[in-house]
């Protein structure tokens, strides 16, 4: 019950919170271009649904070839990040560590990928490191914060100092290493989420199908693509185990081998390329100004639309999370009903944002409205899900009310600080997400630097990238200040800690 | 005969909850001198400072004695012999120590194998700590301190989960390891029959700190009143 006491002793404060996000969230929904322009969208919606009933599967080696692509970049990149991310988070306390994770992290991998491409072509060594490097900056701040929660007395027991490497592998690894093991599945599910948006920038793996099939119309082969995506996330549970991968990440770094052609001068060539026009051309100062105008205005323009779309989305993803997370609780739903709920929170997040909006720009024309669907429906899913089974430890309300009443009077209550952690938590990778659908043609920062790129001017892509992970950043460091603020009990302030897996969740020993 | 370690005129407070708490006077010391060859019985009352001043002893001597704290403070997801053997870490390389995490060699077997016969936990080895007893798992904590094999022992109740028999049995085979140390222990009779100097803490000061062989009754029992 203290929960309850607690949400009614701050009301205020966390009411206020609410009001001031909605309400700029109101705004931007009036700024933002939201419109249906497509000009039959239950045409179209029909036929995909047609489609999503009669899967099919065009040409067996490609859609094999494919699949395997996907999970290899998916495995090699998390092994990678996951081994990199460790030896980070063993430095977590050091200042450079820490910068060095947010700074790799806040660079999306869409964005990575988009820069490799440039020095390694579309190959396997691309996809491998657009995942791997964003994915160690994450798993190094994760591992860093589960090596700060656990028990200390073992390590200061064996030495008074700080200890070497030694000392952290007998007396802090093994503490923190169950914790690891459930959050390297659940970046594993990301990992195969993010394999597959590669593709739509061109790499080989599912993605790269997925993209075709949809925009020729074919629904029949995109549903049974969409399939298979789920397949290999449900699938997880089932073979993302040590014993398994002992055999599958050797197997894939053979069989899958991490390498690309490439020139030392190509990257030379692409790295003077990426000093900023002025500098290199050695432009007279007026065709500067010009060309720092022209950026300018780019930057403000791409930072505006994200900015005003995250907050939108961010809103509407703390609605959608709430009013769908009783179908995962059992103060609402019980047995078969709950686990259909469930089901419908798992299909739902186990699809990328990027994939959802793609199919969302088909349906109903290019605006802001199915970028806001899209992140909606993928983080009121994951955010729902969590809320639900938080629930589950949650005595039953003391006063007998239908579910409406217990919803309004007890539900929400209780859970309202969680859902507010959870909810800053998304924020930073709402924002990450908004920057990105950009490449799909809204106008915000990701569209920009697609364009850069497009026009082989990567000078300006890259300052745009920068200008993206500042932002990213900013968000990382509001939300923080603000779930210090705000949040009181601890557990609330590491939200990152509770996420996993969807597909893969074993309990802690003893629990 | 050589003093260990002297402490003089010192003010220790007990560890502040949180780093904006003004820290609390837990005990003042005018003159300590621990000889070596010394095995002092530390006692008082719970709350009298024991583990104040065996952690300050301890920050003093950070590299030079061995330390058994109060709570066990075993790693559960390790085997025992790995928990003792943490005791070691530093007379190792890096890269000896990681393979005997996975492969322990024939010579760390029989030298952690002997300490745990003595105490007679060797059969518990190869058993993951948490499956462990209070008591068994103390007694590890135990092995883990002897396996640091230094001279000075420092210990906060290393056998307070014993019962009585083998917590002296446990005691003394401990105290015959080590030149010098310094033991809090719960009950002072243990103490006694096993350590050659008292210390009595009380009041924040100490109270009498003497030869065991000259201890009046009458002290020990204004020591608890």
């Amino acid at each position: 019950m203290s929960g309850t006491l607690r949400f009614f002793s701050q009301r205020r404060s966390l009411r206020r919170l609410s009001f001031y996000f909605a309400l700029s969230a109101l705004l931007c929904l009036a700024l933002a271009d939201i419109e249906i322009s497509a000009p039959d969208p239950g045409r179209e919606l029909r036929l995909m649904l047609a489609g999503l009933f009669s899967p099919r599967i065009a040409d067996l080696t490609q859609w094999l070839d494919a699949t395997l692509t996907t999970v290899a970049f998916a495995l090699q990149g998390v092994t990678l990040a996951a081994a990199l991310g460790l030896v980070l988070s063993a430095f977590y306390q050091r200042p450079w560590a820490r910068r060095l994770a947010a700074g790799l992290r806040s660079v999306h991998e869409v964005f990575w990928a988009l820069i490799f491409i440039q020095v390694f072509g579309f190959t396997a060594l691309t996809g491998v490191l657009a995942i791997t490097l964003p994915f160690c900056g994450t798993i190094a701040k994760v591992f860093g914060e589960q090596l700060e929660e656990i028990d200390q007395r073992p390590a200061s027991a064996v030495s008074p100092g700080r200890g070497g490497i030694s000392h952290f592998c007998y007396t802090r690894l093994p503490l923190a290493l169950h914790a690891m093991r459930n959050y390297t599945a659940y970046r594993m599910e990301c990992a195969i989420r993010s394999s597959v948006v590669l593709g739509f920038i061109g790499l080989p793996t599912i993605g790269f199908h997925l993209e075709t099939a949809l925009r020729t119309g074919e629904y029949s082969a995109a549903s049974a693509l969409l399939l298979t995506v789920l397949a290999l996330v449900y699938s997880l549970r089932f073979w993302f185990r040590t014993r398994w991968l002992l055999v599958l990440v050797p197997t894939a770094f053979i069989a899958r081998p991490v390498a690309a052609e490439w020139h030392g001068a190509n990257l030379m060539r692409f790295l003077w390329e990426c000093v900023p026009a002025p500098l290199r051309q050695d432009w007279p100062l007026e065709k500067t100004q010009r060309w720092l105008g022209w950026l300018g205005e780019q930057v403000l323009a791409g930072t505006w639309n994200t900015v005003l779309l995250a907050q939108v989305a961010l809103v509407l993803t703390a609605l959608f999370a709430l009013l769908a997370s009783p179908l995962n609780s059992s103060h609402f739903v019980s047995g078969w009903a709950r686990r259909a709920g469930d089901g419908v929170l798992l299909v739902l997040r186990s699809l990328p944002e990027y994939l959802l909006n793609f199919i969302f720009l088909i349906v109903l024309g290019p605006s802001m409205l199915p970028a806001a669907l899209a992140m909606t429906l993928h983080n009121g899913a994951i955010i729902g899900h969590l809320l639900g089974r938080h629930s589950d430890e949650m005595p039953a309300p003391p006063v007998p009310a239908g579910p409406l009443g217990r919803f309004a009077y007890f539900y929400v209550p209780t859970l309202y600080q969680r859902f507010l952690a959870y909810c800053f938590y998304r924020w930073e990778i709402i924002i990450r997400e908004t920057a990105v659908l950009g490449v799909l043609g809204i106008p915000t920062l990701g569209f920009y630097i697609d364009s850069a790129f497009q026009f082989m001017r990567f000078d300006v892509a890259i300052l745009l990238i920068g200008v993206n992970a500042a932002l990213i950043l900013a968000a990382d460091w509001l939300s923080r200040r603000l779930r210090r603020q705000f949040l009181l009990a601890p557990p609330l302030a590491r939200p990152a800690l509770q996420v996993e897996s969807a597909a893969y969740r074993r309990p802690l020993p003893g629990a | 005969m050589t003093i260990a370690i002297e402490l003089r005129d010192c003010d220790l407070s007990y560890p502040a909850p949180h780093t904006d708490q003004p820290e609390q006077l837990a005990l003042h010391i005018g003159h300590l001198a621990i000889r070596e060859g010394d095995h002092i019985a530390l006692l008082g009352r719970s709350g009298s400072g024991k583990s104040t001043l065996l952690r300050h002893l301890r920050s003093q001597l950070p590299y030079a004695a061995s330390w058994c704290p109060q709570e066990s403070s075993l790693v559960p997801q390790l085997k025992a012999f790995h928990n003792i053997y943490a005791g070691g870490l530093d007379r190792y390389s890096g890269l000896a120590n990681l393979k005997t995490l996975f492969l322990p060699s024939a010579g760390r077997k029989a030298e952690i194998g002997e300490i745990a016969t003595a105490l007679g936990i060797d059969e518990l080895l190869w058993r993951k700590t948490d499956e462990l007893s209070g008591g068994q798992q103390q007694r590890v904590a135990v092995a883990r301190a002897l396996y640091q094999r230094k001279p000075l022992l420092l210990a906060d109740e290393p056998v307070s989960a014993l019962d009585r028999q083998q917590g002296e049995q446990v005691l003394t085979h401990l105290l015959g390891q080590h030149t010098t140390a310094v033991v809090a222990l719960h009950h002072a009779d243990l103490g006694l029959r096993t350590c050659n100097r008292v210390i009595g803490l009380k009041d924040r000061q100490i109270q009498f700190d003497t030869p065991v062989d000259q201890l009046h009754e009458d002290a020990l029992r204004r020591l608890y009143q």
